[in-house]
C-alpha cells in the first residue's frame, strides 16, 4: 500500500494515499469543494479558480525538520492568499478550510465572474437540471448580478465543432476540460483554444471537424451546456428522463451504459431512448464511451424493425401467428435431420446462444458462429479471468496487440492500453502497417501479411523486444483479425495461446489471451461451444438453415449462392435485412433495449443489460423464440425467464459455474466518486447501481490441465497474387455499413465512402491517384472504391474495409482497375 | 560616471565584436570556462548581491543555485519579451551592447551547466533578433560559442526565438510554454523553472538587463559591484523614464538614486513646469505613489525603500504623472491594456479585466456614478490574490491604488 497522509479538512481528520489532490481527498470524505476545470480523470490545471480554499501547513523547525509545537499541537501557518485545492496535493498535518469566510468569499467571487459572461439561458439549455454551473451557482453564487445586462457579450450559439458536437460559445466557461480530455485521455488533440482573454474560444483543429471517436465524452464532462451532442441537442430535459442500465452491444469491450428514455409526442407517444450515457465501471470503460456506442443505438428504433412473424406464401412474405411461424420452422428443421444448421452471431445474448446451442445438441443439427474470426476455443481456455484490470496495469505488464487496429475495433481498449503504457506497461504492437496505437508502443513491429504467426513466435527468440516481453511479470495478448480471415486468425490464436502457455502466463490475473472480436458477444458464443466453419458456403448449401442475428446475404455473394440452394431458411432478427428478404420464415426479435440478458465481453466479463423501452410489435426475445421452435421439435428449453436460462447455462458450462443474475448485479464502491447528484465533479456519467459484472473462470485457473492444438503457420491462408493483381486484406472500420450502425443517420458522414487503401507506389504502378474511384474485383465479387494512400502499407497490398460494400472476408488476390 | 550596462553610449561601435573584445569583452567568459568551476561563477554572482532586473528583484545567484542537478539537461532562457508598457531598456541593450548581454547569458549557462540557451523576444523585435542572430553566428565563427570552447569540453549554442506578440509571454512560465510551441499561458507554480522548466527540464530564466550585469561582475569582482547602489540593492539599474517629463529615456543609475534626481537632474523636470502628482515606478502594473508631499521625491529608488511607499520598484519603468493627467483616463488605459492582454486561462483575470474595462469606460465616458467607482474597486479587489499568475493582480494595482489614494479625482467625474 502506498504511503498514507493524514490531514484535516474543515475540522475532519482524514487519511488518504500520498499524492492525492486536495479536491479529490475532500470528496472521499464527503466534503464537496466546488470545481469546474478540475476533473478526477484529468491533470489539474488550476484555471477556473473555483476551488479556492485556505491552506495551512505545519511549521517545521529548520534544524531538526520536526514540527514546531504550539499548545501541544503542531503550529500551523496559513498562506496569505487563497490556494486552489485542485493543484495542491495532500501533505502531512495540512489544515484546510473550505468554508471559512475567506474561502467562501473567493468561491463566490469566481461564480460571479463566470456569470458575467454566461447567458443564463438555463430554461432552454440541454444541461439545465444536470449542470454544474447551475448547481454551484445555487450553492455559492450571488443572488443578484452586479454586472450590467446590457454589457453582456453575445456570441455564436451554434458552432459545429464537427457534425456530432456543437459548441455554444456564450455558455462556454473556458475550463478546457474538453481540450484536456482530448489531449490527455483520448490522445486525439483535435480541439483547442483560439484567441485569448475574453475572446478565448474552443475551435476544432482537424478536418473533418472534431476528428475523434471519443468526442461525445466532452459533452458529459462539460460543466456547462456549451458542448452538446447533435443527437441529444434540444432533445429533452434531463429531469424528464428515465434511466436504465445497459451494456453497449457494438464491440467486445462491453462498456456499461445507461439508456435515458422518455415518452414523447414526436414518437407517437412511445417511450424512446433519448441518449446513451456511460455508466461507471472502472474495470471496463471507466466513465467513457466511444461515439459509436453513444450514437449507433438508433438501429433499435429503425423503421425497418421487424414487428410480426411472417411466412412465405406464394413467394411473398405474409403475416403469420407465432405458433404457425415457429411450427413451420420446426417442421422443416425436424425434416432436415442432420441437415439442420443454425447460424448465429455474437449480437445475441448468452441466453439466446445457449438455447440455440442446446437445440442443435438435442436435435441432429449443427450450430455455427457467424464470424470472420476464429480462435475463441482458445480464448475460452487461456483467456483472462477474475482480477484482470487494464486500469491497474503498468510497469511489470507486457501488453501485446497483434493484427488489430484497436482504435477502430475496440476504442475503449485503445484508451485503456494507451494509459497502461503511460503508467509503464511494455506495449508491443505487431501489425503489417501502422496503427494509431503505435505512438504509445514501446515496440512497434511490422511483419508481412501471412507472417503473423512467426511474428508472435519471434517474441520468444532473443531480441530487444523479446527481452522486454520476457522480463514482464504479466502478459496480456490481444489478437484481432486485421488483415486476416478465419484461417489466419485461427493460426494466430494458436500461436498466441502457445506462447502464453510456454511462458506460464495463463490462469492468473492480468495474464491471458483476448480476442478482439467483431461483435459484442462472440466470446460468449465460444464459451457456450459455438465454432466457426471455414467453408460456410458448403455448410449451408442444401440445408435447412436457422439464421439468427446475422445478415450473410448482404455480406457475401458466395453465401447468397449457397443460400439460394438451401432447402429452407428461417431468419430471426431485429430489423429487415437482405437475408430476411429471402427467408421462408421471418421471426421478429426484440432489440437489446427492450429486454433483459447478459453478454460476455472480450475480457470474459459477464454483464447484465436491462429492458428500457417497450417491445416493438410482437417481437420476442431470441431465447424465447428458439424455445418455441424447440418445443415444436420436441425439445424443451426454458423460454419465459431469462434468468432461469442463465441458471441452466451456469450449470452446464463450466466457466459460468456459480454465476447467477444476483451476482452479476453486485456493485462495490468505485473511485473516483462520480454519477451521483454531484455532476460538478465527474460529469454526467451515471453511477453503477446495476452490476459491475463478473469474470468467467478459466481452465488453468481452475487447476485443469490445458492442452493446446498444434500451431499452423498461417502462410497457407494468404493467396499469392498473380501479375497485375494485389493482395487485398480485410480491415475493420469503426463506422461501417453494418446492420447496427447504418440506421444511425447521424453517423453517415463518418461512415463515408468505400475506400481501398494503397501504398503510394502501388497506386503509381496502377496509374491511379488518391480520391480516384476504382473497380475492385475478385472471385465473382466486384465493387467500386475510392483510393486512399497510406505509406505505412506494404507495396502490393490493398486494404479493404469490412462491411463497406465489397464482400471481403479473408485475404484475396484482387484486380484493381481505374 | 561611466556606464556599466549602456557602455555603447561612451564607446562607439561597441556592437561590433572587435570593438567589444578590444574593450575587455569575452575575457570573463573565457576565464570562467577555462579557469573556474561552474559553482564559482554562481558564487561570485551570489556575493555581488545582484537581483533580477525583470521586476521581481529576486537574488540572481540564489536562483542559479536552485537549479536541480539531478535532472538534465539544463537550459538558460533570456527573457527579452520586454512587454511592460513603459519599459524600453532591453531593446537598447540588445541593439547597443549586444555582446555584453550575450556574454552574461553565456556565463549563466556555464554556471548552471546548460549547453543551450534561448533568447525569447517579443515578435516586434524581429529586427533585433536578426541582428542578434548575426552576432551569434559571428561568435560561433570566432570560437566563442559552439562546440568545445577554448579547448575545453564545454559547448554552448544560443538560439533566438520570436514570440507572437503577447504581454503574458513575459511571465516566465507562459514564456516557456510559448517557447515550447504551445499557447502562451502561464503554468501553475510551484514547480518553479529551476526545478521544472523548458521541456520539463531545469531552467534558469533571467531578464536581459540581469545578464548584462554579469560580465562586469565577473571581470571586476563582487566587491566592486557592491560599491554601487545600496546594501539591499547593490549595483546599477536602468530606469526607463516616461510620462510627463521633459526628457524621457533610459537612465542608468545606481540603485538608491532618488526620484528627484531621476526626474529633475536627468529627466529635465516635468513638462510645462507642472508638479509631480503621482509616480508609477513599474510601468502599467504599478501602484500609484502619491506625491502629495515634496519629500516623497527624495525617496531612494531601491527595492526595499520603494516598498515603504506602498509600491514596487519592479522593472523601474518610471512613469511620471502630473496634475494634467486625469486618473480616470489613466486607469481606463491600463485596464484596457490588461483586458487586451489577459490570456484567458483563469476566470478572475479573463472576466475581471473585461468587467473592469466596461466600468472604467463608463466612468471615463462621463456616464459613471459613485456606485460605479465602488463597484470598480470591489471588482478589482475580488480579483486580487485569486488569479493564476501575476498579470491578473497587476491589472488591478493601478485601479485600486488610484481609487484608494485619489478618490476625489473620481468623484469629480461621476454622477452622484
Amino acid at each position: 500500500m502506498s504511503k498514507q497522509v493524514t490531514l484535516t479538512i474543515d475540522g475532519k481528520q482524514i487519511t488518504v494515499p500520498d499524492g492525492t489532490g486536495l479536491a479529490d481527498a475532500a470528496k472521499m470524505v464527503g466534503i464537496d469543494i466546488p470545481v469546474f476545470c478540475h476533473h478526477p480523470k484529468l491533470e489539474p490545471v488550476g484555471m477556473c479558480r473555483m476551488c479556492l480554499v485556505e491552506i495551512g501547513r505545519p511549521v517545521r523547525d529548520r534544524a531538526t525538520g520536526q514540527f514546531v509545537m504550539e499548545n501541544g499541537a503542531p503550529k500551523i501557518q496559513f498562506m496569505p492568499k487563497l490556494e486552489t485545492a485542485c493543484t495542491n496535493k495532500v501533505e502531512e498535518g495540512m489544515v484546510v478550510l473550505t468554508q471559512s469566510a475567506k474561502a467562501t468569499d473567493g468561491q463566490k467571487g469566481t461564480v460571479e465572474f463566470l456569470l458575467t459572461s454566461h447567458p443564463l439561458d438555463c430554461p432552454i439549455c440541454d444541461k439545465g437540471g444536470e449542470c454544474p454551473l447551475q448547481n454551484l451557482t445555487m450553492a455559492h453564487g450571488p443572488g443578484k448580478s452586479r454586472f450590467s445586462y446590457n454589457e453582456k457579450l453575445h456570441l455564436d450559439k451554434m458552432v459545429p465543432l464537427g457534425e456530432l458536437i456543437y459548441l455554444d460559445r456564450e455558455r462556454c466557461i473556458q475550463c478546457a476540460r474538453c481540450i484536456r480530455f482530448q489531449d490527455e485521455v483520448a490522445g486525439d488533440a483535435v480541439i483547442g483554444f483560439d484567441e485569448r482573454g475574453r475572446s478565448t474560444q474552443i475551435v476544432s483543429l482537424s478536418d473533418p471537424g472534431f476528428d475523434s471517436v471519443f468526442s461525445g465524452n466532452t459533452s458529459d464532462i462539460c460543466p456547462v451546456g456549451a458542448l452538446t451532442t447533435a443527437d441529444f441537442r434540444f432533445g429533452a430535459r434531463p429531469w424528464e428522463l428515465q434511466a436504465q442500465a445497459s451494456v453497449c452491444t457494438q464491440c467486445p469491450v462491453g462498456c456499461n451504459t445507461t439508456l435515458n428514455t422518455r415518452r414523447e409526442a414526436k414518437s407517437d407517444g412511445d417511450i424512446v431512448v433519448k441518449r446513451v450515457m456511460p455508466r461507471q465501471n472502472e474495470e471496463v470503460n471507466e466513465i467513457w464511451l466511444c461515439d459509436k456506442g453513444r450514437f449507433a443505438y438508433h438501429y433499435a428504433e429503425s423503421k425497418q424493425r421487424l414487428s410480426k412473424p411472417q411466412v412465405r406464401k406464394d413467394k411473398k412474405l405474409t403475416r403469420a401467428s407465432w405458433d404457425a411461424a415457429t411450427k413451420l420452422a420446426a417442421d422443416n428443421f425436424l425434416k432436415a435431420k442432420k441437415d439442420f444448421v443454425i447460424l448465429a452471431s455474437g449480437r445475441l445474448s448468452n441466453e439466446d446462444l445457449f438455447n440455440l446451442k442446446t437445440l442443435a445438441d438435442h436435435s441432429e443439427g449443427k450450430a455455427y458462429l457467424y464470424s470472420d474470426m476464429a480462435g475463441g476455443e482458445l480464448t475460452s481456455l487461456v483467456g483472462v479471468s477474475a482480477g484482470t484490470d487494464f486500469g491497474k496495469m503498468g510497469a511489470g505488464t507486457a501488453i501485446v496487440v497483434v493484427a488489430s487496429d484497436l482504435y477502430q475495433e475496440a476504442p475503449i481498449w485503445y484508451l485503456r492500453i494507451k494509459q497502461a503504457a503511460k503508467r509503464g506497461a511494455t506495449l508491443i504492437v505487431l501489425n503489417p502497417r501502422e496503427t494509431k496505437l503505435d505512438r504509445y508502443a514501446s515496440f512497434a513491429v511490422r511483419y508481412e501479411h501471412g507472417d503473423e504467426v512467426k511474428a508472435v513466435q519471434d517474441l520468444s527468440k532473443k531480441s530487444k523486444v523479446s527481452d522486454a516481453f520476457m522480463k514482464a511479470e504479466n502478459t496480456i495478448i490481444l489478437y484481432g483479425s486485421d488483415g486476416l480471415g478465419v484461417t489466419g486468425s485461427a493460426s494466430l490464436a494458436s500461436a498466441c495461446a502457445k506462447l502464453l502457455q510456454e511462458n506460464e502466463r495463463i490462469g492468473k490475473p492480468n495474464n491471458g489471451l483476448i480476442g478482439v472480436w467483431e461483435r459484442a458477444n462472440d466470446q460468449g458464443a465460444w464459451e457456450i461451444g459455438f465454432n466457426v466453419e471455414e467453408d460456410l458456403a458448403k455448410a449451408l448449401k442444401g440445408k435447412s438453415v436457422y439464421i439468427v442475428g446475422a445478415d450473410p446475404v448482404a455480406d457475401d455473394p458466395k453465401l447468397v449462392k449457397a443460400l439460394e440452394g438451401a432447402e429452407f431458411i428461417a431468419v430471426q432478427d431485429v430489423i429487415e435485412t437482405a437475408t430476411t428478404e429471402i427467408a421462408d420464415v421471418v421471426l421478429p426479435a426484440q432489440a437489446f433495449t427492450e429486454r433483459e440478458g447478459t453478454l460476455t465481453s472480450g475480457e470474459r466479463r459477464v454483464q447484465r443489460f436491462y429492458p428500457a423501452v417497450p417491445v416493438t410489435g410482437e417481437a420476442k426475445p431470441d431465447f424465447s423464440i428458439t424455445s418455441q421452435i424447440a418445443r415444436h421439435m420436441g425439445v424443451i428449453l426454458e423460454g419465459t425467464s431469462v434468468s432461469a436460462v442463465f441458471d441452466i447455462l451456469a450449470e452446464s458450462v463450466k466457466s459460468f459455474e456459480g454465476l447467477d443474475y444476483a451476482k452479476l448485479a453486485e456493485v462495490k464502491p468505485q473511485l473516483p466518486i462520480v454519477g451521483r447528484g454531484d455532476v460538478y465533479y465527474g460529469g454526467t456519467t451515471y453511477e453503477n447501481k446495476h452490476g459491475l459484472g463478473v469474470h468467467l473462470s478459466v481452465a488453468a485457473g481452475r487447476g485443469e490441465k490445458v492442452s493446446l492444438p498444434k500451431v499452423h503457420a498461417s502462410r497457407e491462408a494468404v493467396p499469392s497474387p498473380k501479375d497485375k493483381e494485389l493482395l487485398a486484406v480485410p480491415v475493420t472500420k469503426l463506422y461501417d455499413r453494418g446492420t447496427t450502425v447504418l440506421p444511425a443517420e447521424l453517423l453517415h458522414e463518418r461512415i463515408g465512402e468505400t475506400t481501398i487503401a494503397l501504398h503510394p507506389e502501388t497506386a503509381q504502378n496502377l496509374s491511379v491517384e488518391a480520391g480516384q474511384t476504382v473497380n475492385v474485383s475478385f472471385n465473382g465479387v466486384s465493387g467500386e472504391a475510392v483510393v486512399k494512400l497510406d505509406d505505412t502499407i506494404s507495396v502490393g497490398i490493398a486494404l479493404l474495409p469490412r462491411s463497406m460494400g465489397i464482400a471481403i472476408r479473408e485475404p484475396v488476390a484482387v484486380k484493381v482497375k481505374a | 560616471m561611466a556606464h556599466i550596462l549602456l557602455r555603447h553610449r561612451e564607446i562607439p561601435e561597441l556592437n561590433k565584436l572587435s570593438v567589444y573584445k578590444k574593450n575587455g569583452g569575452w575575457a570573463a567568459f573565457k576565464n570562467a570556462v577555462t579557469k573556474m568551476q561552474p559553482n564559482e561563477v554562481t558564487d561570485v554572482v551570489k556575493n555581488s548581491g545582484l537581483r533580477g532586473r525583470g521586476g521581481a528583484g529576486f537574488p540572481t545567484g540564489m536562483k542559479w543555485s536552485f537549479i536541480d542537478n539531478k535532472n538534465w539537461p539544463h537550459y538558460v532562457v533570456a527573457n527579452a519579451d520586454e512587454s511592460e508598457p513603459g519599459t524600453f531598456k532591453d531593446r537598447e541593450i540588445m541593439e547597443g551592447n549586444p555582446f555584453q548581454f550575450l556574454e552574461g547569458l553565456a556565463l549563466a549557462c556555464y554556471a548552471v551547466g546548460a549547453n543551450a540557451a534561448y533568447v525569447y523576444m517579443r515578435g516586434e523585435f524581429w529586427e533585433v533578433a536578426a541582428q542578434l542572430d548575426e552576432k551569434i553566428a559571428e561568435l560561433e565563427a570566432d570560437g566563442i560559442l559552439g562546440e568545445k570552447l577554448f579547448g575545453t569540453e564545454y559547448s554552448l549554442k544560443v538560439y533566438t526565438h520570436l514570440g507572437a506578440g503577447a504581454y503574458i509571454c513575459g511571465e516566465e512560465t507562459a514564456l516557456l510554454e510559448s517557447l515550447e510551441g504551445k499557447r502562451g499561458q502561464p503554468r501553475n507554480r510551484p514547480p518553479f523553472p529551476p526545478a521544472v522548466g523548458l521541456f520539463g527540464k531545469p531552467t534558469i530564466i533571467n531578464n536581459v538587463e540581469t545578464f548584462t550585469n554579469v560580465p562586469m561582475i565577473l571581470a571586476n569582482g563582487a566587491d566592486w559591484y557592491k560599491t554601487m547602489g545600496t546594501a539591499d540593492s547593490p549595483g546599477v539599474k536602468i530606469f526607463s523614464l516616461s510620462g510627463r517629463v521633459r526628457k524621457p529615456g533610459n537612465y542608468e543609475l545606481p540603485l538608491g538614486t532618488t526620484f528627484r534626481e531621476l526626474i529633475y537632474t536627468h529627466g529635465g523636470g516635468v513638462q510645462d513646469s507642472h508638479k509631480v502628482k503621482a509616480i508609477m515606478p513599474a510601468g502599467a502594473s504599478s501602484s500609484l505613489i502619491v506625491v502629495d508631499d515634496d519629500k516623497v521625491l527624495d525617496t531612494p529608488m531601491d527595492y526595499a525603500t520603494v516598498r515603504t511607499l506602498k509600491a514596487e520598484l519592479g522593472s523601474a519603468s518610471v512613469i511620471i504623472i502630473d496634475e494634467t493627467v486625469p486618473l480616470d483616463w489613466l486607469i481606463n488605459k491600463t485596464v484596457h491594456f490588461f483586458r487586451h492582454e489577459s490570456c484567458g486561462k483563469c476566470t478572475p483575470c479573463r472576466e475581471g479585466t473585461y468587467w473592469m474595462s466596461n466600468i472604467t469606460e463608463r466612468i471615463h465616458g462621463g456616464h459613471g456614478t459613485k456606485a460605479d467607482v465602488d463597484l470598480l474597486l470591489n471588482v478589482a479587489k475580488q480579483m486580487q490574490g485569486k488569479c493564476l499568475c501575476a498579470l491578473g493582480d497587476f491589472s488591478t494595482t493601478a485601479v485600486v491604488t488610484s481609487i484608494e489614494r485619489f478618490r476625489q479625482d473620481f468623484d469629480k467625474v461621476v454622477k452622484a
